[in-house]
């Protein structure tokens, strides 16, 4: 019985931002592709992201912010997964970035970022084609 | 409207027409199988009286000022007073927005709007760890009163009046407004303003969260009550639909809902003890204008008619102010696109033409890069100035509800209406909104509402200009404003300061007072104001009120 183990995710709101319109699309766009998913609900501080990403073994964290706390929210949270040795855990973000801030959330290990206007087959299919199940 | 005999001439024209019409999409067939608005409802091929068929004119659309105010709440619309130009405005400190807002009286806005950031709008201080890098970001921090006196330094306030968009700390920035205007010497009584204090569609939309909702009623209705002795010029809330439709919903679930709480808000004040026509001409009301420009004008004028039938027969009202819906818009942040942004301008220009058709009393014009961060001085004006070109260059301001009668817009409104009372009273049956949203319902609905619209982009079945259609491989470069880099620290710093000069004794006495106050049923408002005149900050007032009613969480549903 070596059934295939699903692709988990976190889809989290980090900080105190409200918008969560977009971060609950996605979350059930990737219920629909066949993911597993969790969602934290709104106002969730990293550490608290960390743990129920730890808790739950997922195997990515989309992280989704609205309003300009993503430089210090987003790479606090892979700083966090790297203390508690699961950095393996794959760390995407949504949102509204100035263009500048992309690259240096990527280079602070956050693996993609996706800006409004992204297909939903877009956001998808990047699982599909990054992320394999662990374990 | 029309009597028997022109109604069967219509209907046999009709017949005819349609004949016609059928020939002619069998040669050109139409461009789309199906046509519908952005909330998806279903167009016509046409409209005619025959559509009006179920409408009265005298009882349903009526004339400006008249019950039931379909056309507009006063006689003569913008023939005697243009809207209130009101741009939503905050940044960074207090210093800073203090600027913008004199930049913006002088360009000649006529009200102002404050934007705060998110500590300020979920109660915590600049230093709390939950603040960490969302200081000034979406808005002006306010941890004390010192923040509001540098706020609106300079500002004529006896003049000019304040909207400010806050929430679960209303009636503590409130507070600090009135003890503001006070040291200047401007009694409370001259004032006027708005805050939002909309909780109810905080758990349904915005998000902005501190106590659970059955003690945010109460802070609600004190703040209803205590504005109605004290403040008689002051909006004590902005029943907001705003954020509803942001959050994904349709024009009628935005109608609906908004509805709904103002239901709500009235009940508790009535329960509490308050007489109707004393609080219920203060209610004002808040929505968005979306693309759909002939349903948004629906929308507008159903809500107003919609109001005035819910005051007078559900709530028994005689003064017909109570029966005003009176209301401020904003257009839609959500319709605008980080792609192609300077095609934003001709977005809001739209959905600011329907509001002023719609009949708004006052309006925000978002800014062109406003998707992107919060808006340069040019974008903003680029957006003033959309304003003043609908009001003083297109005419449309010549006449009140230019587009009333209209076999299209009348049918629309009618529509929007039903479908609204439906939901409303699908509501009651849950014995109302509070209930509803501690099942949820209306989160879910909105959520249904998001993820179809979303999917229809994604299909391409609805059109996104330079999005999902006309997209463009370079784009043109758009300065956005940054945030001053150490504005945390400063901010922290700042505070520490206010916190060492002010008498401890005097502000740990005053939270103290407030906390028993809270346990009991005294109106808080006098409580707030005392604590906030010591300087006691906005979170230990706030963490006044977690203690006493607990901490509201996001339940998390998708």
């Amino acid at each position: 019985m070596n059934q295939k183990r699903k692709i988990r995710i976190l889809v989290a709101k980090p900080g105190l931002d409200g918008h969560d319109r977009g971060a609950r699309i996605i979350a059930r766009a990737y219920r629909d592709a066949g993911f597993e998913v969790v969602y934290s609900g709104l106002h969730q501080t990293p550490e608290e992201i960390v743990q129920a990403a730890i808790q739950e073994d997922v195997d990515m964290i989309g992280l989704s912010s609205l309003a300009g706390a993503h430089m210090y929210l987003f790479p606090r949270v892979v700083e966090l997964l790297k203390e508690k040795d699961a950095e393996d855990i794959v760390v995407c973000g949504g949102g509204i970035f100035p263009e500048e801030d992309i690259p240096k959330l990527k280079r602070a290990g956050i693996k993609e970022i996706f800006t409004p206007g992204t297909p939903l087959a877009v956001v998808t299919k990047w699982v599909e084609e990054n992320l394999k199940p662990r374990g | 409207m029309f009597n028997k005999k022109e109604l069967e001439e219509i209907a046999a024209d009709n017949k005819r027409w349609q004949r016609i019409f059928k020939e002619s999409v069998s040669k050109t067939p139409e461009r789309l199988e199906r046509f519908s608005t952005v909330s998806g409802r279903p167009i016509q091929n046409l409209y005619t009286p025959l559509d009006l068929r179920d409408l009265d004119y005298s009882k349903d659309i009526g004339l400006p000022g008249q019950y039931p105010f379909t056309r507009g709440v006063q006689p003569s619309m913008y023939r005697g007073r243009l809207w209130t130009m009101r741009m939503f405005a905050g940044l960074g400190s207090a210093r800073d927005t203090n600027k913008r807002f004199h930049l913006l009286v002088n360009e000649g806005q006529t009200g102002l709007s404050t934007a705060f950031d998110m500590p300020t709008l979920m109660g915590y201080d600049t230093d709390s760890p939950r603040s960490r890098g969302e200081c000034g970001r979406c808005g002006v921090a306010i941890d004390t009163l010192k923040d509001m006196e540098i706020l609106f330094e300079g500002l004529p306030i006896d003049r000019i009046t304040t909207s400010m968009t806050i929430n679960p700390p209303a009636s503590v920035l409130w507070a600090m407004y009135i003890a503001m205007a006070e040291k200047r010497g401007i009694s409370r009584s001259a004032i006027g303003g708005t805050i939002q204090n909309d909780m109810l569609k905080e758990f349904i939309a915005q998000k902005t969260f501190m106590c659970p909702p059955r003690p945010s009623m109460r802070l609600i209705i004190d703040t209803i009550e205590f504005g109605t002795k004290e403040v008689p010029k002051w909006n004590p809330i902005s029943i907001s639909g705003y954020h509803i439709r942001e959050a994904g919903s349709t024009a009628v679930q935005e109608l609906a809902f908004t509805l709904a709480n103002g239901i709500a808000y009235l009940e508790a004040a009535v329960e509490r003890g308050l007489d109707v026509d004393s609080f219920a001409p203060r209610l004002s009301f808040f929505f968005n204008s979306h693309l759909d420009f002939f349903e948004e004008i629906a929308k507008f004028r159903a809500a107003r008619r919609m109001w005035a039938r819910i005051m007078k027969e559900r709530f028994k009202a005689k003064d017909p102010r109570s029966m005003w819906l009176r209301f401020h818009t904003q257009t839609a942040g959500c319709s605008l696109t980080a792609q192609q942004p300077y095609n934003n301008i001709t977005r809001t220009a739209l959905e600011a033409l329907a509001a002023v058709l719609g009949g708004t009393q006052s309006l925000h014009t978002n800014a062109l890069d406003e998707v992107l961060a919060l808006p340069t001085e040019e974008a903003a004006t680029i957006a003033l100035r959309t304003q003043q070109i609908i009001a003083e260059e297109s005419g449309v301001a010549n006449t009140p509800d230019p587009l009333g009668g209209s076999f299209f817009v009348e049918r629309l409104t009618k529509d929007i209406e039903e479908e609204a009372f439906q939901y409303i009273r699908k509501i009651d049956d849950m014995r109302g909104m509070v209930t509803a949203i501690e099942r949820n319902y209306p989160q879910m609905e909105i959520a249904d509402s998001a993820y179809r619209y979303q999917e229809q982009i994604s299909s391409g079945e609805k059109t996104v200009v330079g999005v999902n259609k006309y997209g463009a491989e370079e784009e043109l470069p758009l300065k956005t404003v940054q945030v001053e880099p150490g504005l945390e620290e400063k901010q922290i710093q700042w505070t520490n300061r206010v916190k060492n000069s002010r008498d401890n004794t005097k502000v740990r006495d005053a939270l103290e007072k407030l906390g028993e106050a809270a346990q009991r049923d005294d109106n808080l408002m006098h409580y707030i104001i005392d604590a906030v005149k010591e300087y006691a900050t906005l979170q230990e007032i706030c963490d006044v009120f977690r203690d006493v009613f607990g901490v509201y969480r996001d339940p998390g549903i998708y």
